[in-house]
């Protein structure tokens, strides 16, 4: 029995957070923040093999699962990195596996594509957090019409697609009538866009509605994930500066209402841990909680990710507030993993009709 | 991950799913500490195994090697059968323990026997009136005379006092020492001379706790446990133990769905409790941390069973199970608005009343055994390795 990671994840953990640390540092996030690409660094991610993470042994990939890739998200998190990891190397591997296309001659070509970083494939999924009257995505033949507010990656080479019915689609960036201008958001360590399809030539993988489910589950958990490694970094560096500032002739550290800011993010956190684990280790192996324990995953790394990013700004005092330290990174991506795909409020409403309540 | 206990601990499960079937319907369902049918039932566990377990046969346990795993699948097949798993309490759950650590031969043999088979009852003597969370500061004296200690002073919220045979006291030897390093470890019947036992009513109306004072009780010298002046050391090789069983996550599972019942049950304004959509978002919100807490919970069996080190994680077990446990008791007490104030003989209260019951009871827990800021400090310190407050001159 091991409820935890084994040691090849211990290891994977280990090399990505320190590849990171070197090669992401928050000069890094900022550069991108101001409109440089990230292309070079997830290419370096890539070496390491993250980019076929998911993507079959025989497509030349890892042949990992979502508990592995969990880990990395709270990697990615923990360094609030640019990468177009959610949708290139964790939806679309797993989307080919649930639609039964793994094998397919086309499609090992596509996820090979993957695995070197030069296909980046991005996420259009409007109705995740919620059908809005403006997102709608029709579907009439081979080709889709419609808007998607936000759609992940503003460079992707081609989306994954939900239309309104619930069918996924594979639409090019590259086709005629699919046009995409940048949606900003707050979160400026990953950049989205609003995409238009015009009677845009589009593949269908599924029209099975339990292939979307699956995805946005395996989303929460990516999500829930990252929040939890941003909520950690967050933590120790309220911690470290604690430490380092001097208020009243002494480290602010020891003054007890800090400490206590401390010790109730961490005892918050900790128990997140142990459920984003499960959630991603039910996703390849416990179906039947596959999607109540993503739920549950997503919601409740909501609000403690919101409650300690809030919480450590705090114990920065003043220059939690600044540009300066860029604490906000972290204080936004754990804004965006809240409402992307779902706020916590719509997902425990749906975790309870799921449940038959 | 790996959640299965493998071949051998499924067969193991088996084996105490049988002895349920068997003889499930010899447990006491609420009889009194010293009935018949709980010592007997209790003499039962032990010769098969599933209490007293792992304290050797010498003293009067079942002598099976220590194993995480069986000792959870016990605990589980035993909630899940609702059948009362045998006796607890501070005696066989601190005492026992710190004694097979600590305690001379002579102790082990005269006192976990009878402990463990219910018929020695103990009570803890830690907090006084002036030592509470600063339980260092404590000032019972305890002085040399002949062959004896000479006790005198004042406990106060002393659980059970007035049912334990036995008490297991912390007291001041050392007077001159540092206040840490002058405290010792003594056991004395609660019978002796010079003992008296007021009962402390508690808020829910309940006198479980006591104060307990002491006029010149005499107490032989060698019923202390380990060296003059170690008591700290002695009291803190359990203390642990204690923190860990408050809050259990799968007691609190079952209030869970004890609350998802309570909430499908019944109405207002003709609608389901549960079909109120804030009530609806409070409900699942605290389903994501009962269940974060119960998962929280394997990963540490996990680490015990696999040496695995996290500290923090093991420190904030009882200040979230815990505050937890008493916010599921409160929201249960909200939803049912005017009908939650139900209490005493009132026919109309759900559920036997044990929601108010429970809500306060937890308030207790909160309390007790380190409040929820000491366990604050505990995280702050030994989890985040943060300083320790600046001592104040004096
Ligand atoms: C139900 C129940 C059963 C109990 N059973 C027993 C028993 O069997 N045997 C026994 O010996 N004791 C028992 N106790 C006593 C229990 O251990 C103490 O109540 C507890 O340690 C707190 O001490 P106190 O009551 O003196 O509160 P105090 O220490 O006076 O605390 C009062 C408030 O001050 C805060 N505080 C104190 N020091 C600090 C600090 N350094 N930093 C921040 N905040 C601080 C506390 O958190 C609390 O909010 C029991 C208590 C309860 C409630």
């Amino acid at each position: 029995m091991r409820f935890g990671l084994s040691e090849d994840q211990t290891l994977l953990d280990a090399t990505v957070r320190r590849l990171l640390a070197d090669q992401a540092p928050l000069n890094a996030v900022r550069a991108y923040a101001d409109g440089s690409d990230d292309h070079a660094l997830w290419a370096t991610l890539c070496e390491l093999g993250l980019g076929g993470l998911l993507v079959p042994e025989d497509a030349g990939g890892l042949g990992l699962g979502v508990l592995d890739a969990a880990v990395i998200a709270e990697a990615l998190g923990y360094h609030v990195t640019p990468a177009p990891f959610l949708g290139t190397a964790v939806l679309f591997p797993r989307a080919l596996a649930a639609a039964g296309l793994s094998e397919d001659p086309t499609w090992q070509a596509r996820l090979g594509a993957v695995l070197d970083g030069s296909l980046r494939v991005g996420v259009a999924f409007p109705q995740a957090g919620g059908q809005r009257s403006r997102d709608s995505v029709t579907a009439s033949g081979e080709s889709v019409s419609g808007t998607v507010t936000l759609a992940l990656d503003d460079v992707a080479n081609a989306y994954l697609v939900a239309s309104g019915d619930g069918a996924l689609w594979w639409v090019e960036a590259s086709a005629s009538g699919c046009a995409r201008e940048a949606f900003e958001t707050v979160d400026r360590s990953r950049r989205c866009c609003r995409l238009t399809l015009t009677d845009c030539s589009a593949t269908l993988l599924s029209r099975d509605l339990g292939v979307l489910a699956e995805l946005r589950a395996v989303a929460w958990v990516i999500l829930a994930a990252d929040s939890l490694g941003a909520g950690r970094a967050m933590l120790d560096k309220a911690v470290a500066y604690a430490g380092e500032r001097e208020q009243f002739n002494r480290p602010i550290a020891t003054f007890q209402a800090v400490k206590h800011m401390c010790a109730e993010m961490a005892a918050e956190l900790e128990p997140c841990t142990a459920l984003v684990w499960y959630a991603a280790h039910c996703q390849d192996h416990i179906r039947d909680e596959a999607l109540t324990t993503a739920g549950h995953a997503k919601a409740l790394l909501g609000d403690v990710g919101q409650f300690v990013a809030k919480t450590a700004t705090e114990v920065h005092g003043g220059m939690g507030f600044t540009d300066l330290v860029g604490l906000h990174y972290w204080f936004k991506r754990i804004g965006f993993n809240r409402q992307a795909f779902g706020n916590p409020q719509r997902i425990r409403a749906e975790l309870a009709d799921l449940q038959g309540w | 991950m790996d959640l299965s206990y493998g071949p051998h601990y499924e067969a193991f499960r088996e084996e105490v799913r049988s002895f349920l079937a068997r003889h499930g319907k010899d447990a006491p369902r609420g009889e009194g500490l010293r009935s018949e049918k709980v010592l007997a039932w209790q003499r039962l566990l032990i010769e098969h195994g599933y209490a007293a377990r792992t304290i050797p046969k010498a003293y009067g346990g079942f002598g099976a090697a220590p194993d995480i795993l069986e000792s959870r699948i016990i605990a589980e097949e035993f909630a899940a059968a609702r059948v009362s798993p045998g006796l607890g309490g501070q005696g066989i759950s601190m005492l026992v323990p710190t004694l097979l650590e600590v305690g001379t031969e002579a102790q082990k043999t005269t006192f976990i026997p009878p402990t463990i088979r219910g018929e020695m009852l103990w009570c803890q003597g830690y907090s006084e009136p002036g030592a509470g969370s600063d339980l260092a500061a404590l000032r019972t004296s305890a002085v040399v005379d002949g062959d004896d200690f000479v006790v005198n002073g004042q406990k106060i919220w002393t659980s059970t006092a007035h049912l334990a045979d036995w008490i297991f006291c912390l007291v001041r030897t050392e007077p001159e020492a540092p206040k840490h390093q002058g405290i010792s470890f003594l056991l004395f019947p609660m019978s002796t001379l010079g003992i008296e036992v007021r009962p402390l009513v508690d808020m829910t109306g309940v006198a479980n706790f006591n104060e307990v004072f002491f006029t010149d009780v005499h107490v032989p010298r060698g019923q202390i446990v380990g060296q003059r002046g170690e008591g700290w050391k002695v009291a803190n090789t359990i203390l642990g133990h204690e923190r860990g069983s408050l809050g259990d996550p799968n007691a609190t599972m079952a209030r869970f769905n004890a609350l998802l019942e309570l909430m499908r049950r019944e109405t207002v304004d003709g609608q389901r409790l549960i079909d109120n959509p804030l009530f609806r978002d409070r409900l699942a919100a605290l389903q994501s941390r009962v269940l974060a807490m119960r998962l929280h919970d394997m990963r540490l069996l996990s680490n015990k069973v696999n040496d695995a080190r996290a500290p923090l994680a093991n420190l904030i077990t009882k200040l979230q199970g815990t505050e937890l446990r008493h916010e599921l008791e409160g929201f249960a007490i909200d939803v049912l608005g005017e009908l939650g104030l139900a209490y005493g003989d009132n026919p109309d209260k759900q559920d036997g009343g044990s929601w108010q019951t429970s809500y306060m009871y937890f308030l207790g827990l909160i309390i007790g055994g380190g409040t929820s800021q000491i366990q604050k400090n505990i995280i702050s310190e030994r989890g985040l390795g943060m300083p320790r407050e600046p001592k104040l001159a004096k």
